[in-house]
């Protein structure tokens, strides 16, 4: 007994008693938020809802951190502005004057369709684009030199974007067909949530069955397991990783045009935050597995949407949905604390983390 | 692209239109017209003209040293080619802000924009002038660099002086009134612009000087000259004491306002002297670190505020808690991410900083720190019941903080935790089979620069009079991230350099501050590509990359 007591670093004390209070405080609050029984069943369902939604949003981005980090291992910290770029592109060029003229409305399968390719053109090429310049040259630096172009990549773009554009909030127009909410099976649903939940599923079955089916998907796999026998087995390294980096930006087009969709508005900064959620979302599927970014995407965006009425309601905090970045940065804390491989992970080694 | 020994004309035709893409996206994001309000030479030519030939002349001249060895008759009209090829994205520009309205989706097209790239000549004329003007730029720049150095140099010098007295000619102007009146500033400026007599006689001046100076250290070279190290003793003493009077007149030399710029400048080396210990020494990225920046400011605001919020404390009694509170919450935020490294590590710190901000915004806390209100009326610091209210007496106190922590950070670099700290930034693991304690290391690391940035922040609370949560942003961290990597990481000087270059430079050029965030991420790149060591790298990088050159030495 005595020398098992000896065994424990003091270290592991500390962050043990750190996540008991962190369990504590939300058993805690969840037990006092039911007793107190604050909102009606409605409202639980529609912030689930909103939930799942807005974690779909999550996971799509969350797959371009995956990709990119499985193959180069680096954080892309300028993915968010891949997200941001395409979709303020397409409201500016496309989605504004269409609404003016009635396009939008008239035929609104084939504006969708317009703007979502504008939207990812654009996102991939900003995403090749920095890759060329930024990162590729860097491949063998030290591995806080590409963090740090990224950091600049970022900042970069935002204000880029900002100078195009204008520093003020775009309004994305509503689409009349979407607007609304539906019953499905007693349960009343936002009809853009269900556009959002279902696209993202759509494009994240697609993603799966090009990275594990193609030989495009092949290659890029090959490389994220050793880029140096990937090159002597005739694998374009370069090309793989600039594959990598336009599948993982046109993800985030999309997400970009399913967030104006729910969201009606675009922004220069809109890219930021959602990156550092969506990284978190990652980190938390796990790192560099697919299904691992789903299933983080799925659980932070429920976390965020639930969590502050849920664990910070019953203890009587003011407005706690001010909290929300603060529960999902929490969690980022807690997952690389306790669990740095993730839901799913499992090869993230000590020298990845 | 500039690894190639030759260059042939398909090259030319690629730099030309990289050249022409970077001077259009300067123009479409309004930073070439918001330049353009500036005359650098009254009636000749404007800021916006120089930005947007800079990436054409800067190109022309690196290309040319490519086919320099061919000929030179050559490279000079490649020079030229390359320059035509720069307008022609700005023509296109010009054609079609022309012929509709672009300017509801590019905001920043603004007619001022056309008028300065058509010469105010019209569209067609305009247009013709633009690819003649780059044209000649691009040739010049050719031509210049195919002249022999002897010229080269005294030229480049030249120009160089002129445009720094045309960037700077606002506070120029303004100091040189204050100290010698009027009449000297008419003969030197025309407005805000430079007086093109006066350009034409400073620019001779510098050249003439520049090749005089070079001739008579040639001479001095042939005849066996050198300076005995008693006389180079000599002059490092009297270097430090005017160093030291400088430091000390500072604030009689710039008056009230760009005292209050270096006041800035100091608070952000401050900081940067403590994220340098971070990231520098210890080789942990932090991106949170405007985290303790805040908590030092709110201490100091919460302890001394005069209003419903405050304790009552001087600024005097209440610094001493503000740094060993920022220190205790260095230490506090060092534990979860002991076991984390690298990208890891620069996101938890991330969400740290963002945690701390929306706290300190949330109605959770508002009775005690106050929320979006933030704490006010806090007083500034006063010694013997004197305030020190203008920014000339704050100069000192936030001179002594630097000192201090310069002081502090130079002592640690060479001790036994500073040998620590970069034996754990080169490899974690050796560090650790070497004996080294991580866990402390680390600790006191992140403890010293949350102490400094602890410091800057009571004295920028103290500064303000009030703090809000909104000026503790992520954008602070990436300011001083970007300064210490700009100056040079794990080097002292270079904090200063950084800061003076990042922080002090877009407070004097106002046209620059606009575009501030945008220069930095381009900064940070740049630097990454081209001088990852920075402007003013540390001894230790110097020294692993002149390791060679000193084993010969010592052989002797």
């Amino acid at each position: 007994m005595l020398r098992r007591l000896q065994d424990v670093n003091v270290l592991d004390l500390v962050l043990w008693v750190f996540r008991a209070v962190i369990i504590v405080i939300v058993v805690w609050g969840t037990i006092a938020t039911l007793i107190e029984n604050p909102y009606p069943a409605q409202t639980w369902t529609e912030t689930i809802v909103a939930g799942i939604a807005q974690g779909s949003l999550y996971a799509l981005i969350a797959i371009g951190y995956t990709l990119v980090y499985g193959v180069l291992f680096m954080i892309n910290f300028a993915h968010g502005e891949f997200f941001m770029s395409g979709i303020m592109t397409a409201t500016i060029f496309l989605a504004q004057p269409m609404s003016e003229t009635g396009f939008l409305d008239n035929y609104p399968v084939l504006s969708l369709l317009l703007i979502t390719i504008v939207t990812m053109t654009v996102s991939v090429a900003i995403a090749l684009l920095t890759e060329r310049v930024a990162y590729r040259p860097l491949r063998k630096a030290p591995r806080l030199v590409p963090l740090i172009t990224a950091i600049g990549a970022s900042f970069f773009w935002q204000y880029f974007f900002r100078g195009l554009y204008g520093s003020e909030v775009k309004p994305f127009p509503q689409l009349a067909s979407l607007a609304g909410k539906v019953s499905l099976g007693g349960i009343v649903i936002l009809k853009t949530h269900i556009v959002v939940i279902v696209a993202a599923i759509l494009m994240l079955i697609g993603l799966y069955g090009f990275v594990m089916r193609t030989k495009t998907g092949k290659s890029i796999r090959a490389v994220a397991e050793n880029k140096d026998v990937a090159a002597l087995m005739g694998i374009d390294v370069d090309r793989a990783v600039s594959i990598t980096f336009a599948v993982g930006a046109s993800m985030a087009g999309i997400a970009g045009v399913l967030y104006a969709i729910v969201f009606r508005q675009v922004h220069f900064f809109m890219g930021f935050i959602p990156g550092i959620k969506a990284f978190t979302a990652a980190v938390l599927g796990g790192i560099g597995s697919i299904p691992g970014a789903a299933l983080g995407g799925l659980f932070l965006g429920m976390f965020e949407s639930v969590g502050p009425g849920l664990f910070l309601e019953g203890l009587g905090i003011p407005a706690p949905h001010q909290l929300k970045d603060v529960i999902a940065f929490t969690m980022l804390v807690l997952v690389l604390i306790f669990r740095p491989q993730g839901i799913l992970g499992e090869r993230l080694a000590e020298e990845k983390a | 692209m500039f690894k190639k020994q030759t260059i042939v004309i398909q090259d030319i035709i690629k730099l030309g239109l990289l050249a022409g893409l970077i001077s259009l996206s300067m123009s479409v994001i309004g930073f070439i017209a918001l330049l353009g309000e500036r005359e650098l030479i009254q009636n000749v030519i404007s800021m916006g003209h120089v930005f947007l030939l800079a990436p054409p002349i800067a190109l022309a001249y690196i290309s040319a040293e490519k086919v320099l060895s061919q000929s030179k008759v050559k490279a000079t009209l490649f020079g030229l080619l390359l320059g035509i090829i720069t307008a022609l994205p700005l023509v296109i520009l010009v054609i079609l802000a022309s012929s509709f309205d672009i300017r509801q989706f590019l905001v920043n097209v603004s007619p001022e924009l056309i008028e300065l790239l058509t010469f105010g000549q019209g569209i067609f004329l305009g247009s013709v002038i633009l690819l003649l003007v780059s044209g000649v730029a691009g040739l010049l720049a050719a031509g210049l660099r195919t002249l022999p150095d002897d010229f080269r140099e005294p030229i480049i010098t030249g120009l160089a002086w002129v445009f720094l007295f045309g960037l700077f000619s606002e506070i120029l102007l303004g100091r040189l009134r204050s100290i010698f009146g009027r009449g000297l500033t008419k003969l030197i400026f025309s407005g805000k612009a430079l007086n093109p007599l006066f350009t034409v006689f400073l620019f001779i001046v510098v050249a003439a000087l520049r090749y005089w100076s070079k001739r008579r250290r040639l001479q001095a070279e042939e005849r066996g000259e050198s300076i005995s190290p008693e006389r180079q003793q000599r002059y490092q003493r009297i270097r430090i004491v005017l160093g030291v009077v400088t430091l000390l007149l500072m604030p009689l030399i710039l008056g009230t306002y760009l005292s209050e710029v270096m006041n800035n400048v100091g608070l952000y080396i401050l900081m940067g002297l403590g994220l340098n210990i971070v990231v520098g020494f210890a080789g942990l990225l932090d991106l949170g670190y405007v985290a303790f920046f805040a908590i030092g400011a709110y201490i100091m605001g919460i302890l001394t505020s005069e209003g419903q919020l405050g304790l009552g404390f001087t600024f005097w009694t209440a610094l001493p808690f503000t740094v060993i509170g920022s220190t205790l919450f260095g230490i506090i935020l060092g534990i979860p991410v002991l076991r984390m490294r690298g990208d890891y590590l620069a996101i938890v710190t991330l969400g740290f900083g963002e945690i701390i901000r929306i706290l300190a915004l949330s109605d959770m806390l508002k009775p005690f720190i106050g929320g979006a209100q933030g704490v006010l009326q806090i007083p500034k610091p006063s010694i013997f019941g004197f305030d020190l209210v203008k920014p000339e007496y704050l100069y000192y106190i936030i001179l002594i903080g630097v000192l201090l922590a310069w002081f502090i950070s130079w002592r640690l670099r060479d001790s036994r935790l500073g040998r620590q700290w970069m034996a754990m930034r080169e490899d974690e693991d050796v560090a650790e089979a070497m004996g080294i304690n991580l866990v402390n290391t680390k600790l006191l690391a992140f403890a010293t620069g949350a102490a400094f940035s602890g410091l800057s922040g009571g004295i920028f609370a103290s500064k303000l009079t009030s703090i809000f949560p909104h000026s503790f942003n992520l954008i602070v961290s990436i300011n001083v991230l970007s300064l210490i990597i700009v100056g040079g990481i794990g080097s002292l000087p270079g904090v200063v350099v950084g800061a003076l270059i990042l922080v002090g430079l877009p407070e004097l050029l106002r046209e620059f501050a606009e575009h501030r965030m945008l220069m930095y991420g381009a900064l940070l790149i740049v630097m990454m590509l081209a001088r990852p060591e920075g402007f003013w790298p540390s001894e230790t990088i110097k020294r692993e990359l002149h390791a060679h050159e000193e084993l010969e030495m010592g052989s002797d």
